[in-house]
């Protein structure tokens, strides 16, 4: 763990800016650069902790194998749908055109 | 005469009300007025449902006089963190991302307070997305600590507590992830319970971390919170995070004797950076217990001094992916095209540096153009922090270190817990290492902020039950928190140990004097 | 693992061998999504299969669909795989509309199975593949987002119907050598999901969705071999655009390698979109950050651990698998392994009817010759489905069984199978209202005589030894009376004029 640097340049942090989808300004930017470095080297104190025969803990919980079965339950109706939406056309939501870019897999 | 709502606690409430002696509408008027006249000063409340509230409450009476059964929380006004869908009023979870946002449905814990005919009197205000321990973080203004209005009432649950302890509503609906119904429970002097994870359904509660939210009760007693979690807890088959088993009778539970109950005191919890007076008050506390009949032992946590890094790793990661969904596509706020931002140039998407010398921001795309700038405008600034410190933990190269790490710690926390419970029955201390700070004095500082939670957090990431109360006040007449963590599912002996310390006391009857 | 290469694998000096892999999408045969109770109907309006969970709504959880995952499960059974004990879901992270949560619940480092194969084996033999499947995992779809460019409007639509269908992804080796074999290989993906109720695998509905990677192997005179950078295919809407796409696609990277001499590792991993009607594959726009996915445990969902009891039901309830069936089939009733391909792969309602008409008949060849070359023409030139078709097995082999008796010829036995099919009557109302008796021994011997009688010219030439001169006697019968069966009048008519 020592390897990951506790500090962020300025570029890291316009990347996960980006990864995240936040426009910032240069000030938030030169803000959180140094923000983000004090809290990322505060957290960088776990790298002390032995954990070499531990296994990680993602959940609380022990349960396993919780399922529903495969029964039709209503939706929702349109109106209802499309109410919060910022834009749309009575039937779909609108969003500035996604031409040329792709998802995922 | 019918006697004073606000006088009667919230078992008292629902007695008056099934016998008659007290309508619901009466009831509700009292809390209503009573909201009216502090809302302004306390701002614990971000929607208040008059008409709704009335009208349920007319048709909880006309129930109870046609003879129809009632509910167990018959006409009981409730106070709902702004976390939990309503589908009759606004959901914002204080954030301007979700201004006016109404939600299609109820969350599970909303429906089982309908059920049990509670009267939801409005929307509590909170840090936004439940992120913060002092309630500075809404978008719609701070809470002030009804003791002390200069003083914050703490968070996330800071609406929630504030109004409880402003009389505002004999009970109220929090959420907890790293101490957000303690910490702030703790602050206002009033009782709340954090329940094991998995015993509150979290369908419905606009998740900030899912692996650690827990939804509770936060109430003036621990017969109180009883009484409410009685109602609000089970298996529901929506959350698959539910645990099943069966939810035994908290209310009948908690006046045992506490003769041979074992209390664990963590040394370290006593260390530097614990202020005096709170220390002086836990220890009281201590002694009541043991007035009581329980033995107080001291237990060892080694790893809870780790819990703040581990939450400040895991929480934030859960958290930026939770707040993906917020970018403007299919509801909540939606940056107009072409505004805001172009005066100053944006990070990291610029096309070329010309555009930059223009002051334009130029992204790669519309569509990215309005993901980031709804996001940037929707979101404060702790949101952005935390979204920001998650997403750079789970990026490429990082995840091994930060997340994967701060899961091992999570075990070893765990792993603390459950040696320390095979000796003591509960582990006792404080909640907080101060009383409630002043307004302001840690906004500027998100680390000192991050450190309100240093006793609470090892609960949620152990998934453990902890329940907070006041055990004194200091010198200023503020409230002294104190907690009790226990084992798992452990909640009637929470409450039951809350309830018996409540009985021999009398920190949680003392009133703010709250000039309105 | 990988076995030698045949000497069909290795390509000769100046030419190529075409490494492909494929990604394929199924989607689950479920009444519902996999976390949340909408119907999966296709072709619903916009916007009306959804509700908080698929939608993405603040405080909305997802619960798994149970027939969805052991769906899955069977998929990867019959792929051959093995199961993993334990499987938990991911959340991959990105921003795309059709998105709703930011996030697809997916699996990441430990799908639920992994490590299995399927052959395919071409019929006529020109070749036979094990392609291995590096992993088969169950994840949710997206929603779809559609752009009218023609309408000229700055917006794009957002239909979330589709959002959080269950999709089987699975992945392959990158064990195929042509764009052949990749269309045969998903031909027979197809026909054993079809087969195990799995999928539909419609591919105009979306039901299954195929990403091809390719690259080369190209052979050097020192015996080294220089490899390609590989591409990943995307926007094939047709197993035969599949096959276009990847031989187009290996022709390019042929004639770029012969231009530029770039190899695998000196570029990142291009995505190439196929354009059905221009023919050609044209490249998609990469985006750096777009692949750090940020993959972590979901922890809304639990994990799911599979035990020995849950395999062995799954296997039980499984059912033949096509490759399975063509053996069996060709075993129990005698025919050809190219029969037996051609029945398995029009179904199993299809070999189901043909099971029974050759029990009926009592006899394979028979029975797999009439479903070659009747059923399955006339179904093909009538459409619909092998348990529509109008004629049962019980009516067909009662035809043939009638052939088999001397009642009437093929000919006239395709006649009958035609009618009954038309009127949908029984074969033996046909049989009598096309007047078709069996013609009793007194009639045909009369005629007969009566025929011999009147061709001196053929008895002299039958008794001169040129016995196929009878063919003539036997043409007149059919004309005086269609019913007689030609072999019959042939012996009997041989009969009367060695008896002169």
């Amino acid at each position: 763990m020592s390897s990951a640097s506790p500090s962020l340049s300025r570029q890291d942090v316009a990347k996960v800016a980006l990864l995240s989808r936040l426009a910032l300004s240069e000030r938030e930017l030169d803000h959180l650069t140094g923000e983000l470095s004090k809290i990322v080297g505060f957290v960088s104190q776990l790298a002390d902790v032995d954990t070499s025969a531990v296994e990680p803990l993602a959940h609380p919980l022990d349960a396993q194998n919780v399922f529903r079965d495969d029964v039709v339950t209503p939706s929702l109706a349109r109106e209802s749908v499309l109410r919060s939406a910022p834009r749309h056309d009575g039937e779909s939501f609108l969003v500035p055109a996604v031409l040329g870019e792709t998802g995922a897999a | 005469m019918p006697p004073d709502p606000l006088q009667l606690s919230a078992v008292e409430l629902v007695h008056a009300v099934r016998s008659g002696d007290l309508t619901a509408v009466a009831c509700t008027e009292a809390f209503l007025a009573r909201i009216e006249r502090t809302n302004g000063v306390l701002n614990a409340f971000l929607a208040v449902d008059r008409e709704g509230a009335l009208a349920r409450a007319a048709e909880i009476d006309a129930r109870r006089r046609s003879g129809k059964p009632l509910g167990p929380l018959a006409g009981l006004p409730v106070g709902v963190k702004d976390a939990l869908c309503t589908a009759d009023l606004p959901t914002t979870c204080a954030s301007k991302m979700l201004a006016g946002y109404r939600p299609p449905y109820d969350a599970e814990v909303v429906a089982r307070l309908r059920h049990a005919d509670a009267v939801i009197v409005g929307k509590t205000n909170m840090d936004e997305f439940a992120m913060g321990g002092s309630n500075e973080n809404s978008a719609f203004g701070p809470v002030a600590n009804p003791w002390d209005t200069s003083r914050a009432p703490g968070g996330s649950s800071g609406g929630s507590a504030a109004c409880v302890a402003a009389d505002m509503a004999p009970v109220a609906i929090g959420s907890d992830t790293g101490g957000s119904i303690r910490q702030p429970a703790g602050l206002c002097g009033i009782t709340g319970l954090k329940p094991t994870y998995g015993r509150v359904s979290r369908r419905g509660l606009v998740a900030f971390a899912s692996s650690l939210d827990q939804i509770g009760p936060m109430a003036r007693s621990a017969a109180d919170c009883a009484l409410v979690l009685e109602a609000i807890a089970g298996h529901d088959p929506g959350d698959s995070t539910s645990l099943r088993d069966e939810v035994p009778s908290y209310t009948r539970a908690l006046d045992k004797p506490l003769t041979g109950l074992r209390i664990g005191r963590v040394p370290e919890h006593f260390a530097a950076g614990l202020d005096p007076e709170v220390a002086r008050g836990v220890d009281e506390a201590f002694a009541v217990f043991r007035q009581l009949g329980a033995t107080v032992h001291d237990v060892r946590l080694p790893h809870a001094h780790h819990g703040i890094p581990t939450y400040y790793l895991i929480a934030p990661c859960e958290a930026s992916s939770n707040l993906a969904r917020y970018d403007g596509a299919h509801y909540g706020h939606r940056a107009e095209p072409g505004k805001g931002h172009r005066a100053e140039p944006t990070n990291g998407h610029r096309a070329d540096s010309g555009k930059e010398r223009d002051g334009a921001a130029a992204f790669e795309s519309p569509l990215v153009e309005m993901y980031c700038r709804s996001r940037a405008e929707g979101f404060g600034p702790e949101v952005k922090r935390r979204i920001m410190l998650g997403t750079y933990a789970l990026s490429a190269g990082y995840y091994d270190a930060y997340y994967a790490k701060a899961l091992r710690v999570r075990r070893l926390i765990r792993q603390d817990y459950l040696d320390a419970f095979q000796t003591v029955d509960l582990i006792g201390g404080p909640v907080s290492a101060t009383a409630a700070f002043p307004l302001g004095e840690k906004t500027g500082d998100p680390l000192a902020m991050y450190l309100v939670d240093m006793y609470t957090v090892t609960a949620n990431l152990a998934g453990i039950g902890g329940i907070s109360f006041p055990c004194g006040f200091t010198a200023g007449g503020l409230p002294i928190g104190f907690q009790l963590q226990g084992p798992a599912l452990a909640e009637s002996l929470l409450l039951n140990a809350t309830d018996r310390f409540q009985s021999l006391t009398d920190w949680h009857r003392r009133r703010p004097p709250l000039a309105v | 693992m990988a076995a030698a290469p045949s000497p069909a694998d290795v390509a000769a000096p100046g030419s190529f061998t075409t490494i492909i892999g494929l990604e394929v999408h199924v989607q689950l045969q479920t009444a519902t999504k996999l976390f949340c109770g909408c119907p999966t109907t296709f072709g619903a309006p916009p916007n009306t299969q959804v509700c908080p969970t698929c939608l993405g709504l603040p405080g909305s959880l997802p619960v798994m669909n149970r027939h969805a995952f052991d769906l899955a499960v069977r998929a990867a059974l019959a792929l051959d795989c093995t199961i993993a004990p334990f499987t938990k879901w991911d959340r991959k992270n990105y921003f795309y509309p059709d998105l709703p949560k930011g996030y697809q619940i997916s699996q990441f480092d430990l799908p639920f199975s992994s490590d299995g194969f399927l052959e395919v084996v071409d019929p006529k033999g020109a070749f036979s593949r094990r392609v291995g499947i590096i992993r088969v995992h169950l994840e949710e779809d997206a929603g779809k987002s559609m752009h009218d460019e023609a309408a000229g409007t700055a917006d794009s639509r957002i239909d979330l119907n589709r959002a959080g269908t269950p999709l089987c992804e699975i992945v392959t080796q990158p064990d195929l050598r042509s764009p052949q074999e990749a269309r045969a290989w998903l031909n027979e993906l197809k026909l054993l999901l079809v087969y195990l109720g799995v999928s539909d695998c419609n591919m105009q509905e979306g039901s299954l969705r195929v990403d091809a990677n390719v690259n080369l192997h190209i052979p050097r005179p020192d015996g080294s071999v220089a490899k390609t950078p590989i591409v990943e295919i995307k926007n094939m809407n047709s197993f035969r655009s599949v096959e276009r796409a990847l031989a187009y696609e290996a022709a390019r990277q042929w004639e770029e390698w012969q231009a530029t001499g770039r190899e695998l590792g000196s570029a990142p991993k291009q995505t190439r979109g196929w354009d059905d009607p221009a023919g050609v594959t044209r490249g998609q726009r990469h985006k750096e950050e777009s692949s750090d996915y940020r993959y972590f445990p979901e922890p809304d969902l639990v994990p799911v651990r599979v035990s020995a009891d849950d395999l062995a039901r799954a296997r039980a309830a499984m059912g033949v698998p096509p490759a399975g069936l063509r053996r069996m089939l060709a075993e129990r009733w005698g025919i050809s392994a190219y029969d037996a391909d051609v029945l398995v792969n029009q179904g199993r309602e299809l070999v189901a009817y043909f099971e029974e008409l050759a029990g009926l008949v009592g006899e394979g060849k028979v029975a797999s010759n009439w479903m070659q070359q009747d059923v399955l023409r006339t179904l093909n030139e009538r459409g619909g489905t092998i348990d529509a078709f109008p004629v049962r097995p019980a009516a067909l082999a009662d035809i043939i069984g009638r052939i088999a008796a001397g009642d009437f010829d093929t000919s006239r036995g395709r006649e009958i199978f035609a009618e009954v099919l038309a009127s949908g009557r029984t074969v033996a109302d046909v049989v009598a209202s096309l007047g078709i008796a069996a013609v009793d021994d007194d009639a045909l011997d009369a005629l007969c005589r009566e025929l011999v009688a009147a061709n001196p010219k053929i008895v002299a030439d039958v008794q001169g030894g040129k016995e196929q001169a009878a063919a003539g006697l036997i043409g007149q019968a059919k004309k005086k009376n269609p019913n007689v069966n030609p072999g019959k009048v042939r012996a009997k008519c041989l009969e009367i004029i060695r008896g002169l």
